[in-house]
């Protein structure tokens, strides 16, 4: 029971980061039926714009609280950036082509980031404690850390204000006029560019906040981070309903859980089995996803 | 986009003829220029030949069925490894070892395809790409298949006469295929699967024939890998390679056989003569891929082939293109 409850923690913190990273690739999906690769490489590129910022600023000698908010702050500012940049300079001019040119495309985009992040950041790197840790024994072998609390309370937060700007929003309501459909959307006069650059923005935002948490949980950043938890998380979008939001937590939530559930109670080694496992499980029963909507093709 | 240019009508046995003239060469070379040859070149051409090989698998599936697979080294690794095992426990003749790593690979592709191809879209893109994933990982926890330190202590059996052979006889088995009837439909089904189904084709055979047939070719390109060495290893079949064939495909031109074969050729050949500026290497091999698909989105013969270049305009294949007027 102390297991079952101990890799409950751990999964719902990993999920919670899966959901979060899960969420840019599912939003961009859902505008331009885009997988886009590049999205592990932008979480990526936060980390190490974490990294050296707090250095820059010498938040990583001196921490405090205000100095964190102004790294996350930048390094969110310069995801969004980044995302906002790959859009506009490699998809937009591809839009009305086929989609396996956008496709093939992100897998460029994403492949000349992880390389570039291999020749200027090197290999691992090690990331400094910004904020004073603790653990707390709840009962004898289970442990909260204070890590834990801070994915679990950030992701929180941020996802109550995704669902704010997307239910409640001026810019939300278009981001879901487009994407139900972009030519009907741009004949009602909504600025269809506009929407998807700042749905990269969104995507690549909170992509930024992955990076920083996974970074003072774990304290090591390597320029390979992307594609390794890019890819589980692009699975967790699937899993949940690519182009559904809910479905992108859910997905991450569920994928989280099962991969440290796997590590406790068969072999750590499997853990990354597990999400293709559920991956093609849950294309042979459901193929849209739990929370995906399904779409009949029509002429 | 055209499909698959119509062949010139003449006789079977010419053509039949030219083959075994080629396999001929093949081996005159194998036998009197590969001995005085550096063994460092014969080695780029051994590993140019094992990149066509699995480079015209995929040409198959995505530049002429339009099926995005992502995970084309997986079946290279169930090839390999299929082979390495069939060669270790049996005292079968190496090349039919090749020959049963390429049906494992096959079945393989029977088994991840049907269930998938059922479906429209970028479904078959991401299970392929999990699919080599979960083969790494079987791979790596099997110490019957070496785990993640490899297996060792194969024969070295594949040279240039082997090699060529195979990627000759691939050459001409895919090319059939893309001039019978079936290729007709794959061309159909990438153009337009939805118009071809309302005509009462059961595209999804179609799609899984191609794939089928694909991971074959992907599986005898692994085999010769396990016979190349002497030890293959799980690091050598990751994502990354797949996406190596990939871009192969693309930047040679979908729809086009001859395009990815020479792209193949190129890109497995650059990175040696690239040497220098090695560490750049995957930088300008990114930016070529993007840059690519924004100036030249259908890649260097995209809907052609080679021998199109060549003949005169009147003489254009005019029997699928789908634009003809």
């Amino acid at each position: 029971m102390i297991l079952f409850l101990q890799q409950l923690i751990n999964g719902l913190s990993l999920g919670a980061i899966y959901a979060l990273i899960a969420l840019g690739y599912t939003m961009v999906y859902g505008t331009l039926q885009l997988i886009n690769f590049a999205h592990g490489e932008v979480y990526m590129m936060g980390a190490f714009a974490a990294l050296y910022l707090a250095k820059w600023l010498g938040v990583d000698q001196n921490p405090s609280v205000p100095g964190v908010i102004v790294v996350a702050v930048g390094a969110m500012a310069f995801c969004a950036v980044l995302g906002m940049t790959i859009e506009r300079v490699a998809y937009r001019p591809l839009r009305k082509m086929s989609r396996l040119n956008m496709l093939i495309t992100a897998i460029g985009v994403s492949l000349l980031l992880q390389n570039i992040g291999l020749l200027a950041f090197g290999a691992l790197q090690s990331f400094p404690s910004l904020l004073p840790e603790a653990k707390w024994e709840l009962t004898a072998g289970l442990v909260l850390r204070s890590q834990d609390v801070q994915i679990f309370t950030t992701t929180v937060a941020l996802m109550l204000a995704l669902h704010h700007i997307v239910e409640r929003t001026q810019i939300g309501r278009a981001m879901r006029a487009v994407s139900h459909s972009r030519d009907t959307a741009a004949l009602m006069g909504i600025p269809v560019d506009r929407v998807v650059s700042f749905t990269f923005a969104i995507g690549s935002v909170l992509a930024g906040a992955a990076a920083l948490l996974i970074a003072l949980d774990k304290h090591k950043i390597e320029p390979t981070m992307g594609s390794a938890y890019g890819l589980k998380a692009f699975v967790a979008a699937v899993l949940g309903g690519i182009g559904s939001i809910p479905g992108a937590v859910a997905g991450g939530l569920l994928l989280g859980l099962a991969e440290t559930m796997v590590s406790g109670y068969i072999a750590s080694t499997w853990r990354d089995a597990i999400a293709f496992i559920l991956l093609i499980g849950i294309l042979l029963y459901k193929p849209s996803g739990l929370f995906g909507k399904h779409t009949v093709e029509k002429v | 986009m055209a499909g698959p240019a119509a062949p010139a009508v003449r006789s079977p046995l010419l053509g039949y003829a030219l083959f075994a003239a080629a396999i001929a060469v093949v081996w005159g070379i194998e036998a009197y220029a590969i001995p005085w040859t550096d063994p460092y070149f014969t080695g780029i051409v051994i590993r140019i030949g094992m990149s066509l090989l699995a480079v015209m698998g995929l040409a198959l599936v995505l530049g002429f069925t339009g099926q995005f697979s992502l995970g084309h080294a997986g079946f290279m690794a169930v090839g390999a490894y299929g082979t390495a095992m069939v060669v270790i426990h049996t005292g079968i003749h190496p090349m039919v070892g090749v020959f049963l790593g390429g049906l494992a690979a096959a079945f393989a592709g029977l088994l991840v395809g049907l269930p998938t191809l059922r479906l429209t879209g970028d479904y078959l893109a991401v299970v392929t790409l999990g699919f080599n994933g979960i083969i790494l990982v079987f791979i790596q926890n099997t110490p019957f298949l070496g785990g993640a330190a490899g297996l060792t202590g194969l024969p070295v059996v594949t040279n240039f006469g082997w090699t060529f052979t195979w990627v000759l006889l691939g050459a001409l088995f895919i090319r059939n295929l893309l001039n019978s009837s079936h290729g007709r439909v794959f061309a159909a089904v990438r153009d337009n699967e939805i118009a071809l189904r309302s005509l009462g084709v059961d595209t999804t055979r179609a799609k899984v024939i191609a794939f089928v047939v694909g991971a074959f070719w992907a599986g005898v390109a692994g085999g010769l890998l396990s016979l190349y060495r002497a030890s293959i290893f799980p690091s050598q079949f990751q994502f990354e390679r797949s996406i190596d064939i990939l871009a192969m495909v693309v930047l040679g031109g979908t729809g086009s056989l001859s395009g990815p074969l020479i792209a193949a050729a190129a890109l497995t050949a650059l990175p040696e003569l690239l040497r220098p500026i090695a560490d750049y290497r995957m930088i300008i091999y990114s930016l070529l891929l993007i840059v690519t698909m924004i100036v030249r989105p259908q890649g260097l013969l995209g809907g052609k082939e080679l021998i199109d270049l060549f003949r005169r305009r009147p003489a254009a294949p005019k029997a699928s293109g789908g634009k003809a007027a």
